[in-house]
């Protein structure tokens, strides 16, 4: 499997770890990534809120540029990225539209390329190939799958899985040996693009999914976007203060699991450069 | 096809441009969006009044709203909508309006900024510079507020960022800066004229 790989800002920034995770993950299960030339920002919130047009022409760039190269599926793990992508695609489906951001892009736009997520990616990997590789069966874990805003949303720009009650994510969870819990918070935002600028919010979101998972019996949340990672993880601590209780709730990334039954270690895995880890 | 023409009329009359898929003129007001907003209970005006002002042509009270700037954009009122009315491209739309027109509300400067200037550092870099765009912010929030303390809020994770290298003094841009450049260029023609 030779899949194009749009890594985007987050995961050459401070949530490399993602990228290790999923890098030794993949490796491990001889998926090669080509990361795209040159990609660029998907423009992310800011571009959405503040020019509808560059929302639509920095992802329409990316998209092109991994066609030119031939890939004909585009790996983006971080779901505003690829709900970006997404968006691009979709608007590139009206002939008139597809000619103005090639234009804009300086590249032909056709919008052919499979965008996939982070689930989606094991997905095409198969529960199948997974089941039989797995070494080391999570039987310590009991994890709620956390999906948060966008990789169920909107519907009709992703297409993903059903975006009130998904179950992905513990299909996969549970072919590494984990058990997974019934939660209420699976698809609520945790606030992700707000971090710096709106705290309150974001804490206040992060504690009721920490709390919502840790009162359902979990003992760690599962992610597979790296902004959310940043939330839960990271903030945590300010969490706990804010709200004076411990939390304590261990975040992993969905690569860092399968990494984890497949018998890699956590150093490999970069789960040691998380902030909350196993007591 | 009456409702969409309804939309129609309102976006030509007045200031904000909706792109063609938002139908604000569906909306029949039930509230299912204000019920799944995970943030509306800090809003100034509920998302579904929000959709209303923009039926009505409230330019005014939707644009100088803090509402649209508490909208964390988790898509929740657009994927539950009853009518397909897609609620948070209302907010783009009038996130971008509101800015462009030098109405957004003073109340909600963090995130005005904040988004304001993450674009600029894509514009420069083409890729997020972390580190500048956090300098940058804090800078820009102390010059406007005034507020020193801002500047050393969360210093105390720099040294754990570090520890788990994950800051990067030397990140990536892109090479190719001069496409980045003429793609923003191109993007912004319309709000410059």
């Amino acid at each position: 499997m030779n899949i194009g790989y749009y890594p985007g800002c987050a995961l050459h920034g401070s949530s490399n770890d993602c990228e290790q995770s999923l890098r030794a993950c993949l490796s491990a299960l001889d998926v090669q990534l080509g990361e795209i030339k040159d990609w660029i920002c998907c423009g992310a919130t800011a571009a959405h809120s503040l020019n509808h047009k560059l929302s639509l022409a920095l992802p329409a760039r990316n998209l092109a540029v991994a066609e030119r190269d031939g890939f004909k599926q585009l790996f983006a793990p971080c779901p505003l990225c690829s709900m970006q992508l997404l968006k691009a695609k979709k608007a590139v489906a009206d002939e008139r539209v597809r000619k103005e951001l090639s234009e804009i892009v300086e590249a032909d736009v056709r919008g052919e390329s499979e965008v996939l997520n982070l689930i989606q990616l094991f997905e095409k990997i198969g529960v199948d190939r997974l089941k039989p590789a797995v070494k080391a069966p999570l039987e310590s874990i009991t994890a709620a799958c956390y999906y948060g805003c966008l990789l169920t949303r909107p519907p009709d720009v992703v297409h993903f899985d059903d975006f009130e009650q998904p179950s992905s994510m513990e299909s996969i969870v549970a072919a590494l040996g984990a058990k997974t819990v019934e939660w209420n918070y699976k698809t609520e935002c945790c606030g992700a693009g707000m971090t710096m600028c709106n705290e309150d919010i974001v804490l206040e979101l992060a504690h009721k999914i920490l709390s919502n998972a840790a009162e359902h019996g979990a003992n760690c949340l599962v992610v597979a976007c790296p902004m959310c990672h940043v939330n839960l993880d990271m903030k945590q601590a300010a969490v706990e203060r804010r709200f004076g209780k411990k939390l304590g709730m261990v975040v992993y990334y969905l690569s860092d699991l399968v990494g984890l039954a497949l018998g890699l270690s956590a150093e490999q895995l970069g789960i040691n450069r998380h902030f909350v880890t196993q007591a | 096809m009456e409702n969409q023409a309804l939309g129609q009329v309102t976006s030509e009359r007045l200031p904000v441009h909706f792109p063609d898929p938002i139908q604000v003129a569906n909306c029949y007001q039930c509230g299912k969006c204000t019920a799944g907003c995970p943030v509306a209970m800090h809003m100034d005006v509920a998302p579904n009044q929000v959709v209303r002002l923009a039926q009505l042509g409230e330019w005014e009270k939707a644009l100088r709203s803090r509402a649209i700037w508490e909208c964390v954009g988790c898509q929740t009122c657009s994927t539950r909508c009853p009518k397909e009315v897609d609620c948070a491209g209302v907010m783009d739309a009038l996130r971008e309006a509101s800015l462009a027109r030098g109405m957004a509300a003073p109340g909600r400067y963090f995130v005005v900024a904040f988004q304001k200037i993450f674009l600029e550092n894509i514009h420069r870099n083409g890729r997020l510079n972390e580190l500048e765009l956090i300098g940058h912010f804090k800078v820009d929030v102390l010059l406007h507020t005034g507020r020193i303390p801002f500047l050393f809020k969360d210093a105390g994770l720099a040294p754990q960022l570090g520890k788990r290298k994950k800051l990067h003094l030397i990140p990536g841009r892109a090479r190719d800066r001069g496409v980045v450049e003429r793609i923003f260029e191109r993007c912004s023609g319309e709000r410059k004229a």
